[in-house]
């Protein structure tokens, strides 16, 4: 136990001194993740809300298929993003593959369908209430949308937190595509990963503690969010 | 003399039908099926320029579903609704508007509420300026124009849903029981709102069960009883001689549960505008 200690001493130490590397690695996780999850939104906001807001042909099956995409296996994802940005895959002439931009992709890929099904369940929910009002004031698809993601825009902070929080922490997919390339592609998963398999547990346990306090502030702004989003009598 | 303000071939004679002003919005044969029942059976409607309809009825006589089928935002499974003598299109639909019992907030301000049906009906610049001014001031709420609408009382929010559909200047104001839930105070208010857009030009087709406000509001009176139309006429005439049992029976509160009303004859000698005379 004394051990333990000492190590998580150690890795505080390391935070405080505001390590060199600890902090590159922080930075490039973030903007990875970030990134990632800016372009799932752009991509799933709106798929969301169309698949929410409007009946056509398979709508049921394309909510099953959002469904099951969030619980996508990233090892599987980063496989097939592998395959695709490889030389010898369709995208290989890009000369992506072991990039910061690989494992933007990866991770877009992972969050797109989560932030999709949890935007198609608000919308479809805030639908239901504006249905009627909407039709009555001949509201066109566009502006229907666009209502609708404003409208919900708190519960969808939510969603986007939601799909930060699996991005941030997410391992199999950019160890796969990234290749965990010192100061080119190294995040904060997998650096924990290959410093715990070196031993170097100082290191690894201040990541550990950075990326748990994300959670606990990512969770932490969720909940300011709803408290925000009650008081405006907006949730 | 009674005037028939819906179902124009039930009661009253083809000349009576004819010398009343064309009917603005009409729904003919309307009929409309859910989970295998009919819920509305056979109803010819016809609403006239600046009048004030009211629709009574008990609970689940289709009250609601007829405001509905009129104002197109459901489909009649068979019959179908005329306006200005041709077929409810977008066009039509846009010289109506619609408040709606439990008023429907969107999640913005109050002035943001009035800002968005107005530029979804593409009104943008100074008329839009004027226009929301002019609801903010007619709804009484210039001291709450910025508050988020879903945090205004009951009241607040029915007046605000009723400038609403007003500032889109639709000719017809379909009301479904705009004020089933509101105190004295509230519903004198926006009763109020519905005089002056009557006052102003508007036609007026109001559900309610408050027989005081249908003879306060009201120039017509339609009854229904299980989907069809049991009784039309003058609000006066139907709620102090009513001639249908289905009418009575409610007036005097009793639970009225024989069959409905035979549907009226063929509509012999009355002009569909589409259609010429059937």
């Amino acid at each position: 136990m004394d051990g333990f200690w000492r190590i998580l001493g150690e890795a505080v130490g390391l935070i405080l001194a505001w390590d060199p590397d600890l902090i590159e690695i922080i930075g490039l996780s973030l903007r990875v993740t970030l990134t990632a999850v800016a372009v799932a939104c752009v991509i799933g906001l709106p798929l969301g809300a169309v698949v929410g807001a409007f009946p056509f042909p398979g709508r049921t099956a394309a909510t099953v298929v959002l469904n099951a995409l969030m619980g996508l296996p990233p090892v599987v994802v980063g496989l097939i993003v592998y395959l695709m940005l490889s030389a010898a895959g369709p995208l290989g002439p890009l000369d992506l593959l072991y990039t910061p931009t690989a494992m933007i992709i990866a991770q877009t890929i992972i969050v797109a369908p989560i932030v999709a099904a949890l935007t198609r369940q608000v919308v479809e929910d805030l639908h239901r209430e504006y249905a009627e009002q909407f039709s009555s004031l001949e509201v066109g698809p566009f502006d229907r949308v666009v209502a609708l993601l404003w409208d919900a825009r708190y519960s969808l902070l939510t969603v986007a937190l939601a799909g930060f929080g699996r991005a941030v922490a997410e391992v199999g997919a950019v160890i796969i595509v990234g290749g965990n390339i010192n100061h080119v592609t190294r995040v904060m998963t997998t650096t924990i990963a290959l410093e715990t398999s070196k031993g170097n547990l100082q290191l690894a346990l201040a990541l550990g503690v950075v990326l748990l306090s994300m959670a606990v502030m990512v969770n932490a702004g969720v909940m300011a969010l709803r408290a925000s989003a009650v008081r405006a009598a907006c949730a | 003399m009674r005037e028939a303000a819906l179902d124009m071939s039930a009661r009253e004679p083809a000349s009576r039908a004819e010398d009343s002003p064309a009917p603005l919005l009409q729904g003919w044969g309307l009929c409309f099926d859910a989970g295998g029942k009919r819920l509305v059976d056979r109803i010819d409607a016809g609403i006239r320029p600046r009048r004030r309809t009211v629709v009574m009825g008990a609970n689940g006589t289709g009250k609601s579903l007829l405001l509905r089928l009129l104002h197109g935002l459901i489909r009649p499974t068979a019959g179908e609704v005329l306006w200005q003598g041709r077929p409810l299109d977008r066009e039509g639909r846009r010289g109506q508007a619609m408040v709606f019992q439990r008023p429907v907030m969107l999640r913005r301000s109050v002035l943001a509420n009035i800002r968005f049906a107005l530029a979804v009906r593409g009104i943008g610049g100074s008329e839009r300026a004027a226009r929301e001014a002019e609801a903010i001031e007619r709804a009484r709420l210039h001291d709450l124009a910025k508050r988020p609408a879903r945090v205004l009382s009951g009241g607040e929010q029915q007046r605000l849903a009723v400038a609403r559909a007003l500032a889109c200047g639709p000719r017809v104001l379909f009301l479904d029981e705009p004020t089933a839930s509101l105190d004295p105070a509230s519903t004198h208010a926006i009763e109020e709102l519905i005089r002056e857009a009557h006052e102003s030009g508007v036609t007026i087709v109001l559900v309610t069960h408050d027989t005081g406000q249908a003879r306060r509001l009201g120039d017509d009176l339609i009854f229904l009883h299980a989907g069809r139309v049991a009784e039309t006429g003058q609000v006066s005439e139907v709620l102090d001689a009513p001639r249908s049992e289905a009418a009575r029976a409610w007036l005097e509160g009793r639970l009225y549960l024989d069959p409905p009303p035979r549907h009226p004859p063929p509509r012999r000698n009355v002009r569909n505008p589409r259609r010429g005379t059937s």
